[in-house]
């Protein structure tokens, strides 16, 4: 096992900490965790430029900024980009970065596999995206509906970019899940019963489980609209029998869990800085903790709300508008928790706080307006309008987009050891606030009043003109206090004041590290007696303070550096570039190419397998690897020696 | 690691996590959980579509289920000598683990020749294909990708067999029984297919699969070089969570065979 010899492998190991290698050899996961970050702002700058294109579009009557085809191109990247793109993978980041940390491990469970996950989450995003460099962006909805998306009505290539792109995403979540879930059961600091755990360690562990069952059935229904596109099977196309509605139930039996799995890290993070800014436990811990696995839960028993127009029969319509309407319970269940927690807390109004208190505002307009439309009567009214487009960015932005800056604001202390500036927080906050009702609060409206979602303009004559144009200045707004908040984040990584361990005063255990943390995260064993462990050292009885172990004699066992992962991915890449440009000229996939050249790219396929397999052997072969580090004595002070009889954790 | 656990059985320390069950084997079962998934999408697939079109193609004039129950039997056993596998690896019995190892292997590649044949026969026979009815999809969809699982799992327990072998090639005789057992593996195959082409039917693509045989087996003992001398005892984990994936595509096979093939009979 602990071996130091570094060449355990066929070639030697990457040994580079630094440097362009040292990052993509990674297997730290607060560095993975910083990659994901990286990625997910960088993507959802790029959602919140197609946003604004739509916007601009929309703000008078008649315009002609882009032509209805581009339009949909737009609203079909921005709604792929904005929930596969930016916020899955920066609730990504937290998972990695802190998750760990508040367990108290040394790492996640498979360094390797979470490097995987990291490369093939950039593979996936560069697949989506290259559509654009092509000029065939997907042009079908988010939720790609059948037949819409079968080859006779989407004919070029952008279709296939968006599932195959889609699929590497989907292996990028599953092998960050099976990760994260075997990390939080295994891997907990002695002492962290499960009911310790900190509530956003306890709600990546259900937004893990909800990944691993719902992005199968996506997965699957990706791969026969693949099979009908490329290989003349008939899952969808009508011709030869296939039912489109089937789409829609696989691909809803995956989404609603899916929008499960962009709020629940959110209500994680809410539920941690509230009781930080409020200086009080948070209230009802048990209740929330099972509120939030019942979501879960019940999120896989309301899939086919989305498809209430449909016609599925009066039964079928009737027991998903009651399991709709039962998931407010536990949801409401949060927010009364929420508000308990601030209930006579010494409230300290800082910029997470005020992203955690504009969350729980704004989330429950966005769930006011779900219980409307979860009654399928009114639904029928509200389906397809700006109603629908309000409602889901309301609990898409008020709710985890909110919560994900919160976030940021919060840890920003603990991953960078530096502060950002609170004022300018603050106002950054009021102008996301603002900018995003008034570009969000009118649609409701505009849908009240009949304006369909994903129409590219509109009449005069609608009388829609004036909401229409307040909401473009809002998104103007809500764009510009976004990228300013990215740009004080970037700013602050090299000009922030030092933050000490722990400038809030937090209460869980990833504050118990220095800021940074040391690359092996703790130096010893924290032994856990209570559940906000940090508080508890500062504030609490005797019995209740951490008690420390140190490491043994050989040290903190580290894991080696690997080029696999990368390497898997990149296989990925090439077998995906394969099957999209399959039937293909070879000129179309590289223009600079003289046409004619006859070649069948499907071959591509074919060698990007090997490659991915070839990696795979050999990140089999080479190992886990590792070396050992030690701890100064100034990290050890009052930590004991290991029991023998015990075996030591490291 | 603290000096007295390193003396300790290092199977029984990967055990000492919260819940006692080791990191990958909890990762295995997440996995499987989550293919439960993937192969209830692909049958729930395929009977919706039995139901819409119940009459368009009538299996049973395709199926040929002496066949398919047959080498269905055969992956069963494979879970059998699967279980012995594992447990021969934790009792560190190196001689019979690899007997065992390469019986489910080939009873895992009778399978998928089974498989194969079936797919050949039902394409040039009887004109079934992915684009042929909406049947033809979803069955090779669906025991495609199961087929695709068995294939895995053979390469994986394969992987562990030659992990097994010593280092040099001038050990193997020192080994208990192992060139009988490497030598019956090697030509089992080619009897067995030369067998075949006497008494089932003369094609010559029996011998070529034969005679294939014959040569890929030493290529692979040769490229597997940088595996052979891997295993030890603690990888008898690594080979108990192989054969956790094993069981679990076997017991889909169960489910497939019965709601596929088994219910058209009824
Ligand atoms: C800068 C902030 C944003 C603005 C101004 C904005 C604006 C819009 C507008 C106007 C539409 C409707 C387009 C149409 O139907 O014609 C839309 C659709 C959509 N948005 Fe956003 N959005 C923003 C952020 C987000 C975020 C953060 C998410 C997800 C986490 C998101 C997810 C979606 C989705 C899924 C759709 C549906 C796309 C489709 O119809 O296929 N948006 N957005």
């Amino acid at each position: 096992m602990s071996t130091t010899d570094a060449t355990y492998g066929i070639w030697n190991r990457p040994l580079k900490k630094t440097g362009i290698v040292g990052f993509l050899t990674t297997v730290d996961h607060k560095k993975i965790g910083i990659g994901y970050a990286i990625g997910a702002l960088f993507f959802l700058l790029v959602g919140g430029v197609e946003a604004l294109i739509i916007r601009l579009q929309l703000m008078v009557p008649e315009n002609n900024l882009v032509d209805a085809r581009t339009y949909n191109e737009l609203f079909t990247m921005h709604g792929t980009t904005m929930v596969f793109l930016a916020v899955m993978p920066l609730s990504a980041a937290f998972f990695n970065y802190i998750m760990p940390l508040q367990v108290g491990a040394r790492d996640v469970a498979f360094p390797r596999l979470n490097a995987l996950g990291l490369w093939c989450f950039f593979v996936g995003g560069i697949v989506v995206n290259l559509s654009w460099l092509y000029q065939v962006a997907p042009a079908i909805g988010w939720f790609g509906y059948a037949p819409l998306t079968t080859k006779p009505y989407s004919p070029d290539i952008g279709t296939d970019f968006w599932i195959v792109g889609l699929q590497i995403l989907g292996i990028a979540s599953l092998a960050g899940s099976f990760n994260f879930i075997t990390t939080i059961l295994n891997m907990r600091a002695p002492g962290l019963s499960m009911m310790r755990l900190p509530v956003f360690t306890w709600m990546t562990l259900v937004t893990s489980f909800l990944i691993i069952l719902a992005f199968p059935p996506i997965t699957i229904a990706l791969v026969e609209l693949m099979f009908d596109r490329h290989f003349g099977t008939h899952f969808f196309d009508v011709g030869g029998g296939g039912k489109p509605i089937l789409w829609q139930h696989l691909f809803w039996i995956f989404g609603h869990p899916e929008v499960y799995i962009l709020i629940l890290p959110a209500m994680g993070i809410i539920s941690e800085v509230l009781p930080v800014f409020s200086r009080k436990p948070l209230f009802g811990y048990p209740l929330v903790v099972f509120s939030g696995a019942v979501i879960g839960f019940l999120g896989f028993a309301v899939w086919s709300h989305h498809m209430f127009t449909t016609g599925l029969g009066i039964v079928a319509t009737s027991a998903f508008a009651f399991l709709t309407m039962l998931i407010s319970i536990p949801t409401g269940v949060k927010i009364f928790n929420w508000i308990g927690t601030l209930w006579g807390g010494r409230i300290r109004f800082t910029t997470p706080m005020l992203f955690a208190l504009g969350f729980i505002w704004m989330f429950m307009l966005g769930g006011f307006t779900g219980i409307m439309h979860s009654s399928p009567p009114v639904d029928a009214q509200q389906q397809d309008s700006y109603f629908v487009i309000a409602h889901f960015h309301y609990v898409l932005i008020g709710g985890s987009i909110f919560a994900l800056l919160c976030g940021i604001y919060y840890w920003f202390p603990k991953v960078t050891g530096k502060l950002m500036n609170d004022n300018i927080g603050k106002l950054l906050f009021y102008t996301i606030f603002v900018g995003f009702n008034l570009a969000f609060f009118p649609m409701h409206i505009l849908g009240m009043t009949g304006m369909p979602r994903r129409t590219h303009t509109y009449k005069a004559e609608m009388g829609w003109a004036e909401p229409n144009f307040w909401s473009t200045i809002g998104a103007l707004i809500l764009g510009f206090g976004i990228l300013f908040v990215v740009i004080q984040l970037i700013y602050s990584c090299f000009r922030g004041q030092p933050s000490g361990e722990n400038p809030w005063d937090a209460r869980t255990l990833e504050w118990d590290t220095s800021s940074p943390p040391k690359e092996y995260n703790f130096g010893y064993t924290p032994v856990i007696h209570s559940r906000d462990q940090v508080w508890e050292n500062k504030y609490g009885a005797a019995e209740k303070k951490m008690g420390k172990i140190a490491p043994g004699p050989h040290g903190i066992h580290m894991p080696d550096q690997s080029w696999w992962p990368l390497m898997v991915a990149i296989g990925l890449f090439i077998s995906g570039m394969g099957v999209i440009f399959h039937h293909q000229p070879m000129s179309t996939l590289l223009p600079f190419l003289p046409e004619g050249i006859h070649f069948h790219i499907l071959y591509f396929t074919g060698f990007g397998m090997v490659v991915t397999f070839m990696s795979i052997i050999l990140w089999a072969i080479e190992g886990p690897g590792g070396y050992h580090l030690h701890p100064t004595a100034e990290e050890l002070e009052g930590a004991v020696q290991p029991d023998p009889q015990q075996g030591g954790h490291h | 690691m603290s000096d007295l656990a390193a003396h300790a059985d290092p199977l029984e320390e990967l055990k000492q996590t919260n819940t006692g069950v080791e990191n990958k084997k909890m990762a295995m079962w997440a996995f499987l959980a989550s293919d439960c998934m993937f192969f209830g999408t692909l049958i729930s697939t395929h009977l919706i579509y039995r139901k819409i079109y119940p009459t368009v193609v009538d299996p049973t004039q395709i199926f040929s289920i002496e066949l398919t129950g047959f080498s269905s039997f055969i992956l069963l056993m494979s879970s059998f000598l699967m279980a012995l596998t594992v447990s021969s690896a934790h009792k560190g019995n190196l001689t019979s683990m690899r007997t065992f190892l390469l019986g489910t292997i080939l009873f895992g590649g009778v399978f998928l020749g089974g498989q194969v044949y079936e797919f050949s026969h039902f394409v040039h026979e009887k004109g079934l294909t992915l684009s042929s009815s909406v049947f033809g999809s979803t069955f090779y969809t669906l025991t495609g990708t199961h087929g695709i699982h068995v294939a895995l799992g053979v390469f994986w327990l394969a992987m562990w067999f030659f992990a097994t072998l010593p280092k040099k090639f001038s050990q193997f005789t020192r080994e208990e029984r192992l060139p009988a057992q490497l030598i019956t593996f090697w030509v089992a195959l080619p009897v067995v297919m030369v067998l075949v082409y006497f008494i089932h039917h003369h094609s010559t693509a029996y011998l070529l699969i034969a005679a294939g045989w014959l040569v890929l087996f030493p290529v692979l003992m040769l490229v597997t070089t940088p595996l052979r001398g891997r295993y030890s005892h603690v990888n008898a984990l690594d080979v108990e969570t192989a054969g956790l994936y094993w069981h679990f595509v076997d017991i889909v096979w169960i489910i497939i065979f019965t709601a596929v093939y088994l219910v058209e009979y009824l």
